[in-house]
């Protein structure tokens, strides 16, 4: 085996270039920590307290941080969750990621690593308190013990455990390694909300200094010893194939080591630097064999997505209530307007990236992965390995979105790594690579159709979704009798699936038919930040701004009207209206929106001008949130701020369009990102009322872009319904 | 073989003259501090300081460096993360991923240097680096902050 991976993840030192620095690659694995290392004193370090908590002799509380950090804040929170029960001392609180072999071999003591679906935190809180609180317990515990006296007669606060009858103290440092020896116990009970004093607490991030100075190392930025640097180079076209290519005519280009076919799809060239390794593939001469969706058009298929919204084949339902037919049948006015979206890419900042080793016993890889575990598993596979006989080191994300819980790019890695055994390669794939191998948010329309009485109440609502499913392309053994209800997400009834009773609909109708025709071009769909709220929002918050003027009613009003079931979602909207000054005859133009997604109730209220050349000025958008508890209010207020920019970034700019089967938008040029010139001054308003767990990184990415949208009409009366605006006239 | 001097040091470097200064920083140097974002100058991860100036380094080749041009890059922004721009970025956790923000650094830095009283319009036309987290109500906080700072 390599000299490279015989050393543990603590004790390997990591070269780099010309320059011979050295850098500890601890400073890589400890999100949080900057460039503190765990405490050796004399002799070997104090054992962990248990798995989520490590103490060393000089204090340092080092956290477990199961979930992926990728910018959101989780691995501050979760830290915060941990610190909460065990009440140390926040200050020389550090974090570690475990990695997810060390979970395997420990029967998945941390349990799940997905960080997904705004799940972080609202998924793992309890046991993650618990960890906290049973590490408390056990060193409360020790130091009883050390001084033999009943454990109820100590306390413990700031890293500190006090014997209240003598005054005795005694640091955690002093007792850890005491506290490890000890039985875990088998009762306990964590606080109650009311007597958090971390969680609920604007603290800064763990992670922030390193990322102002340059050390914070991301995975393209780590060097091993010996490492050589890959470019990749898929089948541009969907379906496509490798067919050919000509070796020997790069053989000669500065640093080039090896040029490696990945799979069936993929060639990989290998150099000293990836600046060499990348001017060669592009010097490289290939030959692609078109394959199923080659042909595919985006443009063309704009007619499939049109036939689905009329369509009387099979479609699913995926809301019924009351009698629609009947409701409109008795209608005194009918209105429907149809919206579409397009496919969009996620575009991290940075781009797919692993490194990987790969020796006949072992592989190891380290990459930015939101799914630890199904990373694990696909280095396994494309090892041809044991799962126990390979691991991933996590590094922080540089940007996810959805995109970096697939693991494409890791076996790639790895399939080129185990051509060239013992030699770690680096791949990092180009701006153009990702745009062209993405895992595209889907493309859909709606048909909306209401019916209001003469009285301008709704007597009934239709939906008609058209287009892509992300099940049915990505793990289609969780449809549903062949319905994705994925698709339906924020639209859902309640009661139909515990695991989606977090993006049920929120509104009451007197009649509803919610339903989806299904329409999947050969484009892999992908969870993209949001993922199906942030259309659905369009579609059903534009469509009742519709509505509300169609039935000369006051928006914020005639959304209320059907709020009467859910006065949490009626509270987030009337606070973004009021905090905005709904009504105000100020010369700004104002639209609403209202959105229950990812267990989180959400709305928007965005103040607009549009200038008589069609010019948009967004001003300020005031946002309401209540995701039941708010961990670390700033970093809420921070997400809500990113998250507009994500969802106005598509609605303003951003889609993907294939023609004979490859991504036109091939890098920023032509996918453009909103910039801060554009960006609007946003106010968040964090109201959580307790009870429950929402998330926070997603759910309000579905209010900005309606809201907007609505907005727009208020200046101009003129509605915009199919994204991006891009070139499109507001006026 | 270039000579180079970057953050105060006289370097030099065995790489091709059209290598592009970021693939130099981050490949031959060690300096991995500026990052690669698009490789076509649109996104501004890759920001360093050429004599004052914030430049994109991943389209500004080795040749175009003159040998006696100060390059600056984030790791040299200050020794210990003391400089104005720094200082109110952590103050107010403006990075969320943080991928983009030695760029987003450098570009402030080099704005705030030739115009210390940047107004909001300065900062709507000079800082056009895109962060896909999307920090920017921070960001400019931010530079407000740090022009208290400095001054």
């Amino acid at each position: 085996m390599a000299d490279t991976i015989q050393l543990s993840r603590r004790s390997f030192i990591v070269g780099t270039g010309a320059a011979g620095l050295t850098i500890g690659i601890l400073a890589a694995c400890s999100p949080g920590g900057g460039e503190t290392e765990p405490p050796i004193a004399n002799g070997p370090p104090p054992p962990e307290v248990n798995a989520w908590v490590h103490i060393g002799v000089d204090d340092v509380v080092t956290i477990r941080i199961a979930r992926s950090e990728m910018g959101q804040g989780t691995l501050t929170g979760l830290a915060q969750m941990v610190a909460e029960e065990l009440e140390c001392d926040w200050d020389k609180v550090v974090t570690e990621y475990p990695t997810p072999g060390e979970n395997l071999a420990r029967d998945r003591v941390w349990g799940d690593f997905s960080t997904g679906g705004s799940r972080g935190i609202r998924m793992s809180h309890d046991y993650v308190r618990e960890g906290g609180a049973v590490a408390r317990m056990m060193l409360v515990q020790a130091a009883a013990n050390r001084w033999a006296v009943p454990v109820e007669e100590c306390s413990a606060l700031n890293s500190v455990i006090t014997h209240t009858p003598t005054g005795d103290t005694v640091r955690y440092g002093e007792v850890a390694a005491e506290a490890a020896a000890l039985e875990p116990p088998a009762d306990v009970p964590l606080k109650d909300p009311s007597d958090w004093k971390l969680i609920g607490k604007s603290v800064n991030r763990l992670d922030t200094p390193g990322k102002v100075t340059g050390k914070q190392l991301y995975t393209a930025d780590i060097v091993l010893d010996g490492m050589l640097n890959a470019s990749v180079r898929a089948a541009p076209m969907r379906g496509g194939t490798l067919g050919s290519f000509d070796a020997s005519a790069i053989a000669d280009m500065p640093g080039v080591q090896s040029v490696v076919q990945v799979d069936d799809t993929a060639v990989a060239v290998v150099a000293d630097t990836w600046w060499q390794a990348n001017q060669a593939l592009q010097a490289l001469p290939i030959e692609w064999q078109p394959g199923e969706g080659s042909d595919y058009s985006s443009s063309a298929f704009e007619a499939e997505l049109e036939a689905g919204l009329t369509t009387t084949g099979q479609t699913f339902p995926g809301n019924m209530a009351g009698d629609v037919e009947t409701a409109f049948a008795g209608a005194a006015q009918t209105i429907e307007a149809s919206y579409t979206v397009p496919h969009q890419n996620h575009a991290c900042m940075e781009p797919m990236v692993a490194i990987a080793v790969w020796t006949p016993e072992r592989c190891e890889v380290w990459c930015p992965t939101q799914n630890g575990e199904s990373a694990l598993a696909a280095t396994a596979e494309a090892a041809g390995l044991p799962i126990e006989q390979c691991d991933v080191h996590k590094q922080l994300l540089g940007g996810g979105f959805g995109r970096k819980g697939a693991a494409d790019y890791v076996t790639q890695a790895v399939l080129i790594a185990k051509q060239m055994p013992g030699t770690p390669i680096k791949l990092l794939w180009s701006r153009e690579e990702d745009m062209q191998h993405g895992f595209y948010h889907p493309t859909t329309k709606a048909r909306c159709e209401g019916a209001l009485d003469a009285d301008g109440n709704l007597l009934g609502l239709k939906i008609r979704l058209s287009g892509q499913s992300i099940l049915s392309g990505l793990m289609p053994q969780a449809l549903m009798n062949g319905m994705d209800p994925y698709v339906f997400q924020g639209l859902l009834p309640s009661g139909l699936d515990p695991r989606a009773e977090d993006q049920t609909l929120k509104y009451t109708f007197p009649a509803l038919k919610v339903d989806h025709a299904m329409r999947n071009p050969p484009v892999r769909p992908g969870f993209w930040r949001g993922v199906n709220a942030n259309q659905n929002a369009i579609y059903l918050e534009c469509f009742m701004d519709e509505l509300a003027h169609a039935a000369g009613r006051d928006p914020l009003e005639f959304r209320l009207a059907h709020l009467q079931d859910s006065p949490k979602l009626a509270a987030v909207l009337t606070a973004a209206a009021e905090g905005s000054g709904w009504g105000n005859e100020d010369g700004l133009s104002r639209g609403l929106s209202c959105f229950y997604s990812f267990g989180s109730y959400t709305a928007a209220c965005a103040e607009v001008t549009v200038d008589e050349d069609g010019k948009l000025k967004m001003h300020r958008i005031v946002a309401a949130t209540d995701p039941g508890y708010g961990v670390n209010p700033q970093q809420i207020d921070a997400q809500v701020a990113g998250s507009f920019v994500y969802g106005l970034s598509a609605m303003l700019h951003q889609e993907v369009t294939f023609e004979n089967g490859e991504a036109q938008e091939t890098n920023f040029h032509t996918y453009p990102s909103l910039t801060i010139n554009e960006m609007p001054d946003v106010e968040t308003i964090v109201m959580p009322s307790g009870g429950f767990w929402g998330g926070v990184g997603e759910p309000t990415i579905a209010v900005a872009p309606p809201a907007v949208l609505n907005a727009i009409f208020a200046a101009t009366g003129k509605r915009m319904r199919h994204l991006p605006l891009k070139d499109q006239a507001l006026r | 073989m270039a000579s180079l001097k970057v953050n105060g040091k006289s370097v030099t470097v065995e790489a091709d003259a059209s290598t592009p200064l970021l693939w130099v920083l981050r490949e031959h140097l060690g300096l991995t501090g500026a990052k690669y974002g698009c490789g076509i100058a649109q996104c501004g991860a890759c920001t360093v300081h050429v004599d004052g100036q914030a430049v994109r380094s991943c389209v500004f080749p080795l040749d175009a460096v003159g040998e006696d041009s100060e390059i600056t890059t984030i790791e040299g922004l200050s020794e210990d993360g003391s400089h104005p721009v720094q200082q109110a970025w952590v103050e107010l956790d403006v990075p969320q991923c943080g991928y983009c923000q030695p760029g987003m650094i450098m570009a402030v830095a080099a704005m705030l240097e030739a115009n210390p009283d940047a107004t909001d319009e300065d900062i709507d036309y000079e800082i056009t680096n895109i962060c896909r987290c999307g920090t920017f109500t921070r960001v400019r906080d931010g530079v407000h902050l740090a022009k208290t700072k400095k001054a």
